[in-house]
């Protein structure tokens, strides 16, 4: 039987999770000195990446995927284009790994489960996963009732990840009980007839969270809540993903796992667009929580325009010479 | 495979151009030794690099003479504005020359290329910038008008930052207006011959740099030289205790930058991450062999336990090994007798008690290494809490209070550097107001600025480098 994520909070927080407990909790937590922070970002950004360790590392980036698309202007025909593209990223390689998942709006789910046919499935099984992004993204403003709505939808058109916004009116106006209650209650809503769940990534949007002490904060209150990853950003609000954001989520992921042994993911998403970019979030993945974290259930990057860039770098690799944008596939 | 075991990136060696013999660097030209010669070898392989001469008496008088005559007939001539030109020629040159810079250094010192590529080398560059800029504007220094330089200074610096420590002292000394006789540390003459080389390159007027090698004796002559005005020395207690004797009654100015002991406090509110990455700048940075280094750990008590458990657990990714690897975190020891030294003090730190921690690293089989260490249980009376190990060793002790953490901080025959780690700014104020200590650092650790002042209290020296205070040590009316 699986744990559910509420015995790890239990373990941590007792049973008591009003409000004035969990403020308790977090604002117990060490804070961020920002340039230390920074700092150290950096030197993990500095580590050189050659030959055998930069080809395994491409492979992996691949794997690590969500190849995403979020824009009013998505239709069928997009979807379509982009499930070919995460299914056959090179197609003068087809030794080329396949990307982890398409993320997509809640309305598009049954497209992407059309697109991807019986490659739909497990990205550990080389499959591909579909994630929806849901709650009212990005924003996150409208009511409960409609934020679990759209989540059911999602999962029930069959989406095996949601992509939630936390309330960051709520975060930022001190109603963290709101914020956990509401991540609670998505949770529930992943839940399939079967009795199954999809899984539940909770966005965090650390840039309009602002410091890095809300980051932390935030990150611990979306793992009590059950969330089974954490991810940096919608993509739609800058900053989106900085390696010092993913570093601190990191730690939070760590620590967490050294007190409830539970494993929970990271995705940063958005504004990683090169090879050079996404290696060094796999040296700081690994550099600080361990290299089995990198594997499609505990991390991800949210992505569109990187894959084409670890292409060209993948052909290089294989070939010896850079090629162009055109000898790789837009979508 | 493992990711964490990355490929080899290794920094070629292909740039340099050494000789395979060096002299000195005498009025402007390299010149042969009258006496015997040495060789350097890199200390992470033990292979030879070049042979150098050991300075004689002779030499140093050469070297004297020629600066002295710079000094009558041209630099004191000069107009700030021009000596500034050729230091700012100078830092450019460094910048420049940066890479090979780096690699020279990381041979012969054994210390890892990112710290020579992002740390020795830059900061080099900086502070020939830094007292480019004051050379025509001594006015301002404090001293009144037109400030007169000293003449001749004689300048001898360590090898755990062989080129740094050089710039340290032969920017403010130029910028000045002084001529200078430098000796670089005998196991690392390296850089400063390329940095003779520089001079060459720069057209600095002949005479107003010169460079001797060798090693103790060599030092002597040039502390004992009758013409020499001014004497600036970084290096060990008991040397420079020999060396302020020595110019006792003599009339010669005198900086001494000497041992230290640095107490790191982390208190419980520390950013904790954030903490075990300043302890291990502070003691692990060029493999602690920094006079300023966070030695001694005083955590708070009800924090220990776990500040113990992340910095073991974040030592452990620590990569030891090759220098010229750009992945390689800790580097060689820069000698064999540095590292018998280590390893005896090591040796009594656990005989008397302490418990002691290594992290566990493959050592190489050639060069000199020592893994990166730490002692827990230490107390205050330990050998490890009070001897400067100047190594990777760690010596951790706990407080409960501030008033504690203060008194065992500056409970240390020592006042170099002190680190505080607290997200409350009120504390870390009041906290550093009390520490004797020359450089307070506060949620960081092992920080250099040329604007900065740094220098020790106690028997950690006297007299100030960088900043306006460095420049005034070159300058009469200034504070040594």
């Amino acid at each position: 039987m699986t744990i559910l994520s509420t015995d790890h909070a239990h373990s941590l927080v007792g049973t008591d999770f009003s409000e004035k407990n969990l403020k308790a909790v977090l604002n117990g937590l060490p804070g961020v000195d920002a340039v230390g922070l920074e700092a150290r970002a950096a030197d993990l950004g500095t580590r050189s990446i050659k030959t055998s360790s930069k080809a395994w590392a491409i492979d992996k980036i691949i794997s690590l995927i969500d190849l995403t698309t979020l824009e009013g202007a998505d239709t069928p025909g997009k979807v379509h284009s982009l499930a070919a593209k995460g299914m056959l990223p090179d197609p003068s390689d087809t030794a080329t790994p396949r990307v982890a998942a398409l993320c997509v709006y809640g309305d598009m789910v049954g497209h992407a489960v059309d697109a991807l046919g019986t490659l739909h499935g497990d990205p550990d099984a080389g499959l591909i996963s579909i994630a929806a992004v849901a709650t009212a993204f990005p924003s996150g403003r409208s009511s409960r009732a409609i934020k679990l709505a759209d989540t059911r939808d999602a999962v029930a058109a069959g989406a095996d990840e949601i992509d939630m916004v936390i309330d960051r009116s709520a975060f930022l106006s001190g109603r963290l009980g709101l914020v956990f209650e509401e991540i609670q209650a998505v949770k529930q809503s992943c839940v399939r007839t079967d009795g199954t769940s999809a899984h539940l990534k909770v966005i965090l949007e650390t840039g309009e969270l602002n410091t890095y002490d809300n980051v932390r904060m935030a990150s611990w209150l979306a793992m009590l809540a059950g969330g089974d990853f954490i991810k940096t950003s919608t993509g739609k609000v800058a900053p989106a993903a900085t390696l010092p954001v993913t570093l601190l989520m990191l730690e939070a992921v760590r620590d967490w796992h050294a007190q409830t042994g539970q494993k929970v993911g990271v995705k940063p998403a958005g504004g990683i667009r090169t090879s050079k970019d996404a290696i060094k979030y796999l040296v700081t993945v690994s550099e600080t929580v361990g290299e089995e974290w990198l594997t499609p259930h505990l991390f991800r990057f949210g992505a569109s325009s990187l894959l084409n860039d670890v292409l060209l770098q993948r052909q290089k690799l294989s070939t010896g010479h850079y090629s162009g944008p055109d000898y790789v596939t837009i979508d | 495979m493992s990711f964490l075991e990355y490929a080899p990136a290794p920094e070629s060696t292909g740039l340099l151009n050494l000789r395979e013999n060096y002299g000195h660097f005498i009025g402007g030209e390299f010149v042969d030794g009258s006496g015997e010669s040495f060789a350097s070898i890199s200390p992470s392989t033990e292979k030879h690099i070049a042979t150098f001469a050991a300075g004689t008496d002779e030499d140093v008088n050469r070297a004297v003479v020629a600066a002295r005559k710079a000094y009558d007939s041209v630099w004191s001539k000069l107009s700030g504005a021009d000596r500034g030109k050729y230091l700012f020629r100078i830092a450019r040159l460094i910048q420049e020359r940066a890479r090979e810079l780096a690699v020279a250094e990381t041979l012969d010192n054994g210390k890892p290329i990112k710290e020579t590529r992002d740390a020795d080398i830059p900061l080099a560059a900086a502070w020939f910038f830094y007292y480019a800029g004051w050379a025509d504007k001594l006015d301002y220094a404090g001293m009144g008008a037109n400030p007169r330089a000293l003449g001749v200074a004689g300048q001898i610096i360590p090898w755990n930052f062989p080129l740094l420590m050089l710039a340290w002292k032969i920017a403010p000394a130029l910028a000045a207006g002084n001529t200078v006789v430098l000796k670089p540390a005998e196991t690392t003459p390296l850089t400063a011959m390329l940095f003779a080389e520089i001079c060459q390159q720069a057209d600095l007027p002949a005479g107003v740099v010169n460079i001797v090698t060798g090693a103790g004796a060599t030092g002597r002559a040039i502390v004992e030289h009758p013409d020499i005005n001014k004497i600036a020395f970084t290096g060990s207690t008991a040397v420079g205790r020999g060396i302020a004797r020595t110019l006792a009654g003599t009339g010669k100015k005198l900086t001494l930058e000497l041992g230290g002991k640095g107490a790191n406090i982390v208190f419980d509110d520390a950013p904790i991450d954030q903490a075990v990455e300043g302890i291990i700048s502070g003691i692990f940075f060029n493999q602690g062999q920094v006079c300023c280094a966070g030695s001694r750990l005083l955590v708070q008590e009800n924090v220990h336990d776990e500040v113990v458990d992340r910095l073991k657990t974040r030592l452990g990714t620590l990569r030891l090994g090759d220098p010229l690897d750009k992945n390689t975190d800790i580097g060689a020891i820069n000698s064999k007798v540095q590292l018998e030294r280590i390893t005896a003090l090591v040796a009594k730190g656990e005989a008397e008690g302490g418990e002691r921690w290594s992290a566990a690293c493959e050592i190489p089989e050639k060069g000199f290494w020592f893994a990166p260490t730490l002692f827990t249980g230490v107390q205050t009376s330990n050998t490890v809490a009070r001897d400067e190990i100047f190594g990777p060793v760690l010596s951790i002790l706990t407080f409960r209070t501030p008033a504690e953490a203060i008194a065992k901080a500056n409970n240390t025959p020592y006042g170099l550097s002190a680190g505080i780690w607290s997200d409350k700014g009120s504390r870390i104020l009041a906290v550093a107001d009390k520490l004797r200590a020359g450089v307070i650092w506060a949620n960081t650790f092992n920080k250099f600025d040329p604007a900065s002042p740094f220098g020790g209290y106690k028997e950690s020296g006297y007299g100030r480098e960088g900043g306006i205070q460095g420049l005034s040590a070159y300058l009469e009316g200034g504070v040594r």
